[in-house]
């Protein structure tokens, strides 16, 4: 408070100084405004509850608990050292805070004893004063009083020295008024209070006379106490009895002593005291003299007011070395807020959000996730809405909670660069707003002619649209992603309808690759119109920001969609393809094994495999397993013509094979033993045929025709002389390099035996898928006749075969299946199983001796003999084949021949 | 047989039944010696697989679970666990002295008609009828084969592990010999399904039986011819063939119910034995010692190259 002081070097502070600033020390950066939080003085969160779940936080989490849980106290006693009895108080489990200024029990600074004037003090002196008259020795008292240091307070001593007495009022003079008429009323009643105590007796007594002139000290009013009694017995204790006994006959009567009134009780006007009606408000709004205050009901005199500077001037002594106040202590004096401006309005608004959304080349879910995401990177904006506005780590700060594990936000699985990319996007996203009046006021000062230095010389060229700097921003973040990808088949081709632009667009993706910066110059068609370069210029660079690469934690997470196959043709085939069969079958025959027969291949075994076998992976870096593959276009003729020679003789014996299907004929078939010899190669045992048999009757027919046709035409187109096949195979047997030759020496004999054959056997049908088959291999053999005969007939030939690859696409799958069925099927079922099954049925069914059983194998293969048709077929082979082991130094001529008619067979 | 015997070479053939064990499971489909050749395994029809005590001839254990007739079956190196694999396309892993099923490994589109552990056993090979030859996992727990091979065009019906090679044999002819530590696969061209496979002991060379009642044996590394073994019949059968612990002969099986032996140097047959009137299905010689399994129809027979006083000589021939 400002006092009236002497000196000018007394400064009165208000408020907390400033820490001195230090010249070195860097200036600390503001806390932001949601960084600021309210904490009590022991650190802990002021967090406010809402009012129904109980304000400020009390404790721990309003809890008695701590953050190690609630601990209860420990009690150890012994009898070396007995635990000291702990009084507890309230105030043990009262918070510091509750007593502060504002709280429950404020523990303020007080007074102490000998400057406080308190009420009781003065009544034990009172009573002393008493006691000492009243006491057997009179000057009891008076010697204790001089032993005794006099303990009045400061305050009395100063009153004592303004003239004030024990007894009286303080406060100036008054002149008396008539205040207790009712008093005198009251008295018939009963059982009045006796005037115990000066300051009544002093009333009353001043009651009857009083001058004019006179005035009076005011009344000492005791005030009512509101402390509560303190005392913890009952009525009547801790009483002085020597007052008791004093008092009464003091007063010389018993007048007023009620019932229950302790005997010994001094002052007991507190119980008994009588008020009259007067000193309360009895009516509304009547103003009591010289009393503001309405609807009190405590006494009057204690709450009056006093004029001050009247106090002032009546005071009646003025204490040596003091004097009056000139002017009184002013109010202070409250000032009005301001007036608020007419046009205020009390809304408040941040910063101009960033409208991400309207990014052109980001799509609104990316911008929902940076505008959540933001708010883990860049803290920009202050939490408006209060807790429910607060994200999730947000209110986990704030509860304390340690932060998640694991990335929160999707930006933390990116890449740096991507991140900085994204940013990069977001903060190019404001660039345009801001510059667009400025790339406007470009435009427009460029044709002008004044055009602003930023601008490149190269970009001038360039459409508006591309010089402006978000294109070139576009730009360099494609060169940023594309650099050092390797190229991959796997990157998407969005100009892939249009093959020079998608050419255009790899090489500008490859030159991105490299790091090139004017890839786009360089990749765009020069031909081209100024407009078109600078559109498919714009074009590429989005369309390569559009299908960057992914990173490989992104990547690893999604999966190519597998259904291109319907797009492009291709088929994985084995790379190395096994070369001729037929050359090595006749090495077979002449035993010239080694080379011949000898093929190696590259294979590659599974990691698992190398590590089971203590084998180091001899190919450490290659991915595959199995042979490497390659890939072929799906329909290609190629195709089916490789895959018919790798498959050896599977397709040609298909024929006698649907007979019977391999299954049924498990049990016809003990034959006579040299049959069997030829029964590996004549069961093709095809799985289809059990499945569609009445397909197969329709289409044998079909088929049969078609072939028919097929042959007679191939005799007609195809069939050389004899001697032009002659002269060639005769040769050696390196020129049969190709398989189609000695597939045209097949067909030759074949159709030469069919010829006979076809209308007397009916059973010697393909199925569909073998008819297309055998017509594919039926017309290629015919082109490769062709080739080697003549080229004219060639021409016709090749229109065939590719007329019927138009019905290709239904053939591979099929006749693929039907190759691989077949071919498991071919020999291994009857060869493995028939013999067991048979044996097996031998020794369960009947324990026939041997011999007759191998009679019964003998009748049912006779049996089956004579169902088969091409037996006769069968026959010659077999008979071949006799001559073949019969004479094995037959000239190799010779034997090429036979190995031709052998195959001939076979491949039927 | 037309053949004279050249030398008498008596003692290092088989040629005296020393026991015959009637295995009352059905036919045997595969007679089998254990690594050391105390035991034998009999595969049998009725989809069980026996092991027997070689000496005394009494039946040890029977492993019951397959669906179908046993095929094949190979002991691991420590004797404690065995593989079969069936009809019923599954392969069986089994642990031998409890006799229960270890692991059950379905993945075949057909039967499987061999099956082998690698040296270590912790890898075993199944060839089937489809085509394909499965390398299952005995360490994993997995149930996936680790590789598939399907080079074959068609039914693999024999195949052998030595080492680091894998050598199996196709219906469609041809001889595939794997090389996991060069990582290259041999196909060597014989034109006529192979029923049966086999390392010589060197590892040198290669022996094939096929279906034109031929046995080859050729060079393993260039695949050359070095010698070739008639005489026998083997026209429809998947029948095995096998040499010598000494790699001095080759044995194989033969539809006439013999069992030819030829000089492996020579190529002359030395020996051929009579084991009954039907089709010998299988044998199998003891990986030390002159002992020879062979399996016809419910029975399987044990051969020494010493006759045992209570057992009756089989003629030579």
């Amino acid at each position: 408070m400002a006092s009236d002081s002497d000196g000018d070097e007394d400064f009165v502070s208000f408020g907390t100084p400033l820490e001195p600033l230090e010249e070195d020390e860097p200036t600390k950066k503001p806390v932001p405004l949601h960084e600021q939080t309210v904490k009590d003085e022991k650190g802990r969160y002021q967090r406010f509850h809402g009012a129904f779940t109980g304000g400020f936080s009390a404790g721990y989490f309003n809890s008695v608990g701590s953050k190690e849980g609630w601990s209860p106290s420990t009690f150890v006693s012994s009898r070396q050292q007995k635990v000291e009895k702990q009084h507890v108080r309230p105030e043990d489990f009262m918070d510091e805070e509750d007593f502060s200024e504002h709280g429950i029990a404020p523990a303020q600074i007080t007074t102490s004893q000998e400057f406080s004037s308190s009420h009781r003090d003065k009544a034990r002196e009172k009573a002393r004063a008493v006691n000492a008259q009243a006491a057997l020795i009179p000057g009891d008292t008076l010697l204790e009083e001089l032993i005794a240091p006099a303990r009045l307070s400061i305050g009395v001593e100063l009153l004592r020295k303004m003239g004030w007495k024990e007894g009286q009022g303080v406060g100036p003079r008054v002149k008396r008024k008539a205040r207790r008429q009712q008093t005198g009323e009251a008295r018939p009643y009963g059982c009045v209070l006796p005037p115990a105590g000066s300051e009544d007796s002093e009333d009353d007594d001043d009651d009857d006379f009083a001058p004019e002139n006179v005035t009076f000290a005011p009344k000492d009013v005791t005030p009512v106490d509101f402390t509560p009694r303190l005392g913890v017995q009952g009525l009547g204790r801790g009483v002085d009895c020597s007052e008791a006994h004093s008092k009464a006959p003091a007063e010389g009567g018993v007048a007023g002593q009620a019932f229950g009134v302790g005997a010994l009780e001094d002052d007991d006007e507190d119980v008994y005291q009588r008020d009259s009606m007067s000193r309360y408000d009895t009516e509304l709004g009547g103003e009591e003299p010289g009393d503001g205050l309405y609807g009190w009901t405590a006494p009057q005199q204690y709450t009056k007011k006093r004029d001050k500077n009247k106090d002032a001037s009546y005071l009646g002594k003025i204490l040596e070395g003091f004097t009056l106040a000139q002017k009184t202590v002013e109010d202070k004096t409250i000032f009005a807020p301001p007036t608020l401006p007419r046009d205020y309005r009390p809304v408040h608004r941040f910063h101009p959000s960033i409208p991400i959304a309207r990014l052109s080349g980001v799509s609104p879910a990316l911008a929902e996730a940076l505008r959540t995401s933001r708010g883990h990177m860049v803290k920009e904006e202050p939490q408006e809405g209060g807790r429910h506005k607060m994200d999730s780590s947000h209110r986990g700060a704030l509860l304390g909670e340690d932060a998640l594990q694991g990335p929160s936000s999707v930006m933390e699985l990116l890449r740096p660069e991507d991140r900085q990319r994204l940013l990069n996007l977001r903060n190019s996203s404001t660039t345009p707003s801001a510059n667009a009046p400025a790339s406007s006021s470009h435009r427009t000062s460029s044709s002008g002619g004044s055009l602003p230095g930023s601008l490149t010389g190269s970009l001038t060229a360039q459409s508006s649209a591309a010089t402006c700097p978000p294109a070139l921003q576009q730009q360099q973040e494609a060169l940023a992603s594309w650099r050092g990808v390797q190229s991959s088949a796997q990157t998407f081709r969005p100009f892939d309808n249009n093959p020079s632009k998608q050419a255009r667009y790899e090489l500008y993706l490859n030159s991105l690759r490299q790091g090139d910066k004017d890839a786009l110059e360089q990749s765009v068609d020069s031909g081209m119109t100024e407009w078109e370069r600078s559109r498919e210029k714009e074009e590429f660079v989005r369309s390569s920001i559009l299908y960057r690469p992914t990173s490989s934690s992104l990547s690893s997470r999604f999966t190519r969609a597998k259904d291109k196959e319907s797009e492009d043709n291709t088929v994985e085939v084995s790379r190395d393809q096994e070369s001729d069969v037929d050359d090595k079958q006749a090495a077979v025959k002449m035993k010239m094994f080694g080379k011949l027969t000898r093929e190696t291949f590259e294979w590659h075994p599974d990691k698992l495999l190398c590590k089971r076998f203590n084998v180091p992976d001899p190919y450490p870096g290659s991915s595959m397993l199995g042979l490497p593959k390659v890939k072929r276009d799906k329909f290609s003729v190629f195709n089916f013509l490789t895959v018919t020679e790798s498959r050896e003789t599977a397709p040609p014996k298909s024929p006698e094979t649907k007979k019977k299907s391999r299954w049924d004929d498990s049990k016809q078939k003990k034959k006579v033993k040299e049959e069997e010899e030829d029964e590996p190669r004549t069961q093709p045992a095809l799985p289809e045929d059990t499945t569609e048999p009445e397909d197969q009757q329709s289409s044998d027919k079909k088929k049969k025709d078609g072939e028919e046709e097929e042959e007679e035409e191939e005799e007609e187109e195809s069939r050389p002389p004899m001697d032009l096949f002659k002269a060639i195979f005769a040769g050696s047997s390196d020129e049969k390099s190709s398989s189609s030759e000695a597939e045209e020496e097949e067909e030759e004999e074949d159709t030469k035996e069919e010829e006979g054959k076809i209308s007397t056997q009916p059973q010697n049908l393909f199925n569909i898928s073998n008819v297309k088959t055998s017509i594919t291999a039926s017309s290629t053999s015919v082109t490769s006749a062709t080739t080697s005969t003549s080229q004219t007939v060639k021409a016709v030939v090749l229109s065939q075969s590719s007329s019927q690859e138009e019905f290709g696409p239904k053939l591979p799958p099929r006749s693929a299946a039907l190759i691989r069925g077949g071919a498991t099927s071919i020999r291994s079922p009857r060869e493995e199983e028939k013999p067991r099954r048979t044996s097996k049925e031998k020794k369960h069914k009947n324990k026939k001796p041997h011999k007759d059983k191998k009679k019964k194998k003998h009748k049912k293969h006779k049996h089956k003999a004579k169902q088969k048709k091409s037996k006769k077929e069968e026959s010659d082979s077999s008979e071949e084949d006799k001559d073949q082991e019969g004479d094995g130094q037959v000239s190799t001529e010779e034997l090429l021949k036979r190995l031709k008619s052998v195959q001939s067979h076979q491949t039927r | 047989m037309a053949f004279p015997q050249t030398r008498p070479q008596a003692p290092q053939l088989p040629q005296h039944l020393l026991r015959t064990i009637e295995c009352q499971q059905g036919a045997v489909r595969a007679v089998r010696f254990n690594a050391d050749g105390n035991y034998l395994m009999s595969c049998g029809s009725d989809k069980s697989l026996k092991l027997w005590s070689v000496s005394t001839g009494t039946l040890l254990k029977s492993y019951s679970g397959h669906g179908y007739e046993v095929l094949d079956a190979d002991g691991s190196f420590d004797n404690s666990l065995i593989c079969t694999c069936s009809s019923d396309k599954t392969v069986i892993l089994w642990d031998v002295a409890t006799g229960q099923v270890t692991r059950k490994l379905r993945g075949h589109a057909g039967k499987v008609n061999c099956v082998q552990f690698n040296e270590e056993a912790n890898v075993i090979f199944s060839g089937s009828i489809d085509g394909t030859v499965r390398c299952w996992d005995v360490r994993s727990r997995r149930y996936e084969p680790i590789q598939v091979l399907d080079e074959a065009t068609d039914g693999v019906s024999s195949l052998k592990l030595m080492q680091h090679e894998l050598l199996t044999g196709s219906v469609d002819g041809r001889l595939r010999r794997y090389d996991l530590r060069i990582g290259q696969l041999h196909v060597d061209f014989i034109n006529s399904p192979i029923t049966c496979v086999c390392f010589s002991q060197d590892a040198q060379c290669t022996l094939s039986s096929s279906l034109d009642s031929t046995l080859r044996l050729l060079d393993k590394s260039t695949g050359e011819m070095l010698g070739e073994f008639t005489g026998h019949k083997m026209k429809g059968y998947k029948l095995d063939c096998c040499l010598t612990s000494k790699d001095t002969h080759v044995l194989s099986c033969s539809e006439d119910g013999h069992v030819y032996c030829w000089d492996l140097v020579e190529g002359s047959l030395t020996l051929k034995l009579s084991v009954g009137q039907a089709v010998v299905q299988s044998l199998s010689f003891h990986p030390t010692e002159t002992c020879l399994l062979t399996a016809m129809e419910g029975r399987v027979q044990v051969w020494g190259a010493e006759p045992k006083e209570t057992e009756e000589d089989v003629m030579d021939t």
